[in-house]
């Protein structure tokens, strides 16, 4: 599957988030984001990526209502349907909780509804293990599949891959575009990693304060040179996202903020750790 | 052992009081609220002298100055206050700022260890009905918000995207536990309230494989409590409410024990 294909059955979807020069500060400091424009469109996959301190957390969660805009404003379609993966989740060792239990969380589900969930991330048979018994990959997977027990219209990832390996984020990323495929959901999700992207992604956006610039992934998968790179398992799951920045980052004085990233692509072509 | 009709009240009137604390108390442990429980108890006291001064009922004197205290707990936490020490501050204050209140108050001192560590035994049926309604609206509470009450408790983000209001569940459990001090005040007393909310629902913790299976089990280990510290304080003629908080804090250690045995003789075994 190319990204090409994708983005030809994606667009024209109805707006399920819209952010209109949204802004949010902690405190007096200076905005964590600010003149942010977004529009969330039904069916498609957008990756927000950015340096660590970027805002990319706080824009999900300013998205998704869990703070509120210094400025600006946030619209969501009314009765919208979230799954939302979050980056961390901490239980408490005196909460006992087994998966099925919590993939209850948020509404009733038969026992067969369970297993299915289980099943389409990968990890059956685990409903009545403890939460605490999970391996990190095992836990990453139930978290996916509390998010869509609710059959989301948009499904909402905070750093889905952290701590997974090269192979672990691509098969990831298969999933994830599978999901979409089979229920139409958009997916929005963050990645601290520059330039390795999910490559069914329609939209890339690089965020660093502000919207820096936001593009269509480049499919990887067939260059030689990225062969050589990623390895041929990954089954052009990755893909490489080049940053065309429409203002200059010399001159921080006239812009607000720093992109301490790198933006030449030669370099971001050797990933950064 | 004779059957009196004011054991029967206070039995009665205990496991009314142990139907609230068994789920309240299974979240006092989840969201590590033992101070927080602590704090709103002790302010109980200063409700009592309150109710006193004022010749309103103790019951509401108590609720209110609960509710008071707990809202300010709850509103400092949301400032990022190190709630350790600030809980530790309101609930030592509370307590001794109620104590310093009662003392001017003429004929109340000899009172006071029955607001402290409770008087069970001299339960009358209208303070039995107070207590049941009270114990009632709580359990009401914690069925009715069961679910968001949980999910917000396992994650503020996650209720939240799933469309629940983790600030409401904050303040219905706050609401329930200044109404579980208020009923609570005449059964344990000031003091062991927040006893009565926590070791329950630690020792439930050792034998629940779900959360609804724990807040079962601490009412079922409150109940208990309540009936095996009567016994206990006819028995032997001690103190009623320091009695029931000994047999719950005994179930806990068997609990504990038993679990450990468990495990030593199936590792033998295995």
């Amino acid at each position: 599957m190319s990204a090409a294909a994708v983005t030809e059955i994606a667009p024209a979807g109805a707006a399920l988030i819209r952010a209109e020069g949204l802004s949010v500060a902690y405190g007096p400091a200076a905005p964590i984001l600010h003149d942010i424009d977004f529009t969330m469109r039904a069916g498609e996959i957008v990756t927000v990526v950015g340096p660590n301190g970027a805002g990319k957390s706080t824009f999900l969660r300013a998205l998704l209502g869990m703070i509120a805009p210094g400025t600006g404003r946030v619209w969501r379609a009314p009765g919208l349907r979230l799954g939302y993966v979050p980056q961390r989740l901490h239980l408490d060792s005196n909460l006992p909780l087994s998966v099925a239990r919590f993939l209850r969380l948020v509404q009733p589900l038969s026992r067969e509804t369970v297993q299915a969930l289980l099943e389409r991330v990968g990890v059956p048979g685990l409903a009545d293990r403890p939460m605490a018994a999970l391996s990190g990959g095992q836990f990453q997977r139930v978290l996916l599949a509390q998010a869509l027990a609710g059959q989301p219209q948009l499904l909402v990832l905070d750093e889905p891959t952290q701590g997974l390996d090269q192979p672990g984020v691509a098969a990831f990323y298969r999933l994830i575009e599978d999901l979409r495929r089979d229920m139409g959901c958009a997916v929005l999700s963050v990645s601290h990693d520059l330039h390795v992207v999910m490559s069914a992604s329609d939209r890339v956006i690089c965020l660093n304060g502000h919207i820096c610039c936001e593009g269509t992934p480049t499919v990887v998968s067939n260059a030689p040179e990225y062969r050589a790179l990623f390895g041929l398992g990954t089954q052009g799951a990755l893909a490489l996202y080049q940053h065309h920045h429409d203002h200059d980052h010399d001159r921080p004085g006239k812009n607000s903020h720093f992109c301490d990233h790198d933006h030449s692509e030669a370099e971001g072509a050797r990933h950064d750790p | 052992m004779i059957l009196d009709d004011f054991i029967l009240r206070a039995a009665l009137a205990g496991v009314m009081v142990a139907l609230a604390a068994g789920p309240l108390g299974c979240f006092v442990v989840w969201r590590r609220m033992a101070y927080f429980g602590d704090a709103t108890a002790h302010a109980a006291i200063l409700g009592v002298a309150l109710a006193l001064a004022f010749s309103v009922s103790i019951f509401l004197g108590t609720l209110i100055t609960a509710l008071g205290m707990a809202v300010v707990v709850s509103a400092l936490a949301g400032r990022g206050w190190a709630m350790d020490t600030t809980l530790g501050v309101l609930a030592h204050s509370a307590l001794a700022l109620g104590l310093v209140a009662v003392s001017f108050l003429p004929g109340v001192r000899a009172d006071l260890t029955a607001y402290l560590f409770g008087d069970i035994l001299t339960v009358g049926w209208p303070e039995l009905l107070v207590i049941g309604a009270g114990s009632a609206l709580v359990l009401g509470l914690m069925l009715w918000r069961w679910r968001p009450l949980l999910a917000a408790t396992i994650s503020e983000d996650l209720a939240q995207a799933a469309g629940f209001k983790p600030a409401r569940e904050r303040l219905v459990l706050v609401l329930a536990l200044a109404l579980t001090v208020a009923v609570a005040l005449k059964v344990v007393g000031a003091l062991l309230i927040a006893a009565m909310l926590l070791i329950p629902a630690a020792a439930a913790r050792v034998y629940a494989r779900s959360p609804e299976a724990m807040a079962v089990l601490a009412v079922g280990l409150a109940a208990a409590a309540v009936l095996a510290g009567l016994a206990l304080s006819m028995q032997l003629d001690t103190p009623a409410g320091p009695s029931i908080v000994t047999a719950a804090a005994a179930f806990f250690a068997g609990s504990v024990g038993g679990a450990g045995l468990w495990r030593l003789v199936r590792g033998r075994a295995g």
